[in-house]
C-alpha cells in the first residue's frame, strides 16, 4: 500500500481508493510515495524499486529465450 | 509501478513453469517441498500452482498457520480468562471459532464473555484505555511477523502509563519448527519455500542452519503467483544442479537480507525465546517468544491467576499430522461432512490460513 502521509509514527496508505492510518514505528526512513507492507495495523517492510525492477528484468529474460 | 500485476503476468508463468519441467525433465525422483507459511498455502491453491508442475514435484503445507499450531492448552487458558468477569479479551478474528478442549471464545462470546475482536494489538490498547475498570488481555499468537507489533504496543502502553493491558503470549519461530520436522526424519523434505512475511522482519539468516547443517535447499518466496513460481524454480535448481544447499531469497523487493533491524530490536527488547508447545509437535527447543521481566507487568500469566481445564484433543481430528506434513486433509475421516468452516472441529479447518480450510475452498487440485 502507498503511503500518502505521515505525521510522526502515524501514516495513513491507500490502496485502489481505501485510506488506512497505520503505525510506523517499526520502520526507519519511509517517506511520502513509499509502497510498504501492512501487517495488522503497521508498516513491517518497505518495497524496493530497484529490486522488484530486477526481478521483472529476470522474467522479461526468460521470455526472450524461448 | 503498483507491486501487484507485474507479479501475475500469466505468459511469465508458463514460461517459468517449462523452466521447472525442463529441469525435472527425465527425472523421476519425486521432489518434496514444503512452505511453511499459511499465506503460501492459499496463494498456491488460489493460482492453481500445482496445475503447472510437473507432476513428481510435490508441494505438501507445514507448520505455518500460526492459529492452527497454537495448542488447545493456550486456548482453554484464554478460555478460561474470558470467564472472569472483570477480563475484556482481544483476539485477531481468527482464534474465535477454533474449538478448545470443551468450547471456543465464539461460545464464550454467546454466553456473555467479553470477546473483541480487533484488527491490531494497538486496538486493545485503546480499548484499556477506554475501560480502566476492566482488565484487557490481548490474545498473542503469531510467528515473527506478529511479535514485533505486540512488542510495539507493549512498549507504547508502558510509556502511557497503562496499566490494565496484558498478554496472553503464544508468540512462536518458524525455523525451529522447520528444524524439528527434519530432525524427526518423518518426512523427507527436499526443499523449504520459506515464508515472505515472517523473513521481511528476520531476514535469511536464521533458515542458515536448515540450509547448511541439515542440507535443505531454502527460498524465501514471495505470494504473488510468479513468486511461487520462481521460488520452485530456484529450488528444484538446486536440487537438482546444486552441489550445496543454500539459503536464497526470491522476494528481493520485500526481503533483506539483514530483516528489519528496528522491527528485531523491538521484538527482542520486550520477548526473550525459550521452549514452547506445538499443536501435533510437542514442545519444541528455543521455539516460543516469552516477555521479559521488565515487561512483566503486561504479562497476563504473572499478574492473573486462572483455573485450567484439564486438555483435551478431538480424538479422530489429524490436524496435528496435517502440521507435520505427514497427512493431507482429505486423509481425515471428519473432512467436509463432520468438519468444515461452518462447524470445524479442528483450527486448521478454522483458520482462513489453515490446510484443511484450503482444501475445502479449494478442492484438491
Amino acid at each position: 500500500m502507498k503511503l500518502i502521509k505521515l505525521e510522526g509514527e502515524i501514516g495513513i496508505v491507500e490502496l485502489s481508493g481505501v485510506k488506512k492510518e497505520i503505525s510506523l514505528s517499526l520502520l526507519d526512513n519511509v517517506k511520502k510515495g513509499d509502497y510498504l507492507i501492512i501487517h495488522a495495523g503497521f508498516a513491517i517492510q518497505k518495497l524496493d524499486e530497484k529490486e522488484a525492477q530486477e526481478t521483472l528484468k529476470i522474467w522479461e529474460e526468460i521470455e526472450s529465450i524461448e | 509501478m503498483k507491486y501487484i500485476d507485474e507479479f501475475r503476468d500469466k505468459k511469465v508463468s508458463k514460461h517459468i513453469s517449462n523452466k521447472i519441467k525442463n529441469l525435472v525433465d527425465g527425472q523421476d525422483k519425486k521432489i518434496t517441498l514444503m512452505e511453511v507459511c499459511g499465506t503460501h498455502t492459499m496463494s498456491i491453491f488460489k493460482a492453481g500452482i500445482r496445475s503447472l508442475l510437473p507432476p513428481n514435484i510435490n508441494l505438501l503445507s507445514g507448520p505455518g498457520c500460526p492459529v492452527c499450531v497454537t495448542p488447545n492448552y493456550y486456548l482453554d487458558k484464554a478460555i478460561a480468562y474470558s470467564r472472569l468477569p472483570f477480563v475484556i479479551i482481544c483476539t485477531f478474528g481468527d482464534m474465535i471459532k477454533v474449538p478448545g478442549s470443551s468450547s471456543s471464545l465464539e461460545e464464550e462470546k454467546g454466553s456473555g464473555g467479553d470477546i473483541r475482536v480487533v484488527y491490531s494489538p494497538i486496538e486493545s490498547m485503546k480499548i484499556a484505555m477506554e475501560n480502566k475498570d476492566k482488565s484487557v488481555i490481548f490474545l498473542g499468537v503469531g510467528f515473527e511477523t506478529t511479535t514485533p507489533l505486540v512488542a510495539s504496543t507493549i512498549i507504547k502502553a508502558k510509556e502511557e502509563g497503562i496499566k490494565n493491558l496484558f498478554v496472553l503470549s503464544g508468540h512462536k519461530l518458524i525455523p525451529p519448527a522447520m528444524i524439528a520436522l527434519l530432525k524427526s526424519k518423518e518426512l523427507k523434505i527436499d526443499g523449504f519455500i520459506c515464508p515472505g512475511h515472517v523473513s521481511t522482519i528476520i531476514g535469511a539468516e536464521p533458515y542458515s542452519q536448515v540450509a547448511e547443517e541439515y542440507k535443505v535447499p531454502s527460498v524465501i518466496t514471495g505470494f504473488e503467483p510468479l513468486d511461487i513460481l520462481e521460488g520452485v524454480l530456484m529450488l528444484v535448481n538446486q536440487i537438482v544442479n546444486g552441489t550445496e544447499s543454500k539459503v536464497e531469497i526470491e522476494y528481493k523487493r520485500a526481503v533483506k537480507k539483514e530483516g528489519n533491524i528496528k522491527a528485531l530490536s523491538v521484538m527482542n527488547n520486550v520477548f526473550y525465546v525459550s521452549d514452547s508447545e506445538w499443536r501435533g509437535m510437542g514442545i519444541i527447543p528455543d521455539s516460543g517468544y516469552f516477555i521479559r521481566d521488565e515487561f512483566s507487568n503486561f504479562d497476563v500469566e504473572k499478574n492473573i491467576d486462572v483455573k485450567v481445564e484439564e486438555t483435551k484433543e478431538h480424538p479422530e481430528c489429524i490436524c496435528g499430522e496435517v502440521l507435520r506434513g505427514v497427512k493431507i486433509p482429505t486423509d481425515c475421516s471428519l473432512f467436509k461432512f463432520v468438519c468444515n468452516p461452518e462447524n470445524p472441529v479442528g483450527p486448521c479447518m478454522v483458520s482462513s490460513e489453515g490446510t484443511c480450510a484450503a482444501y475445502y475452498k479449494y478442492g484438491k487440485d
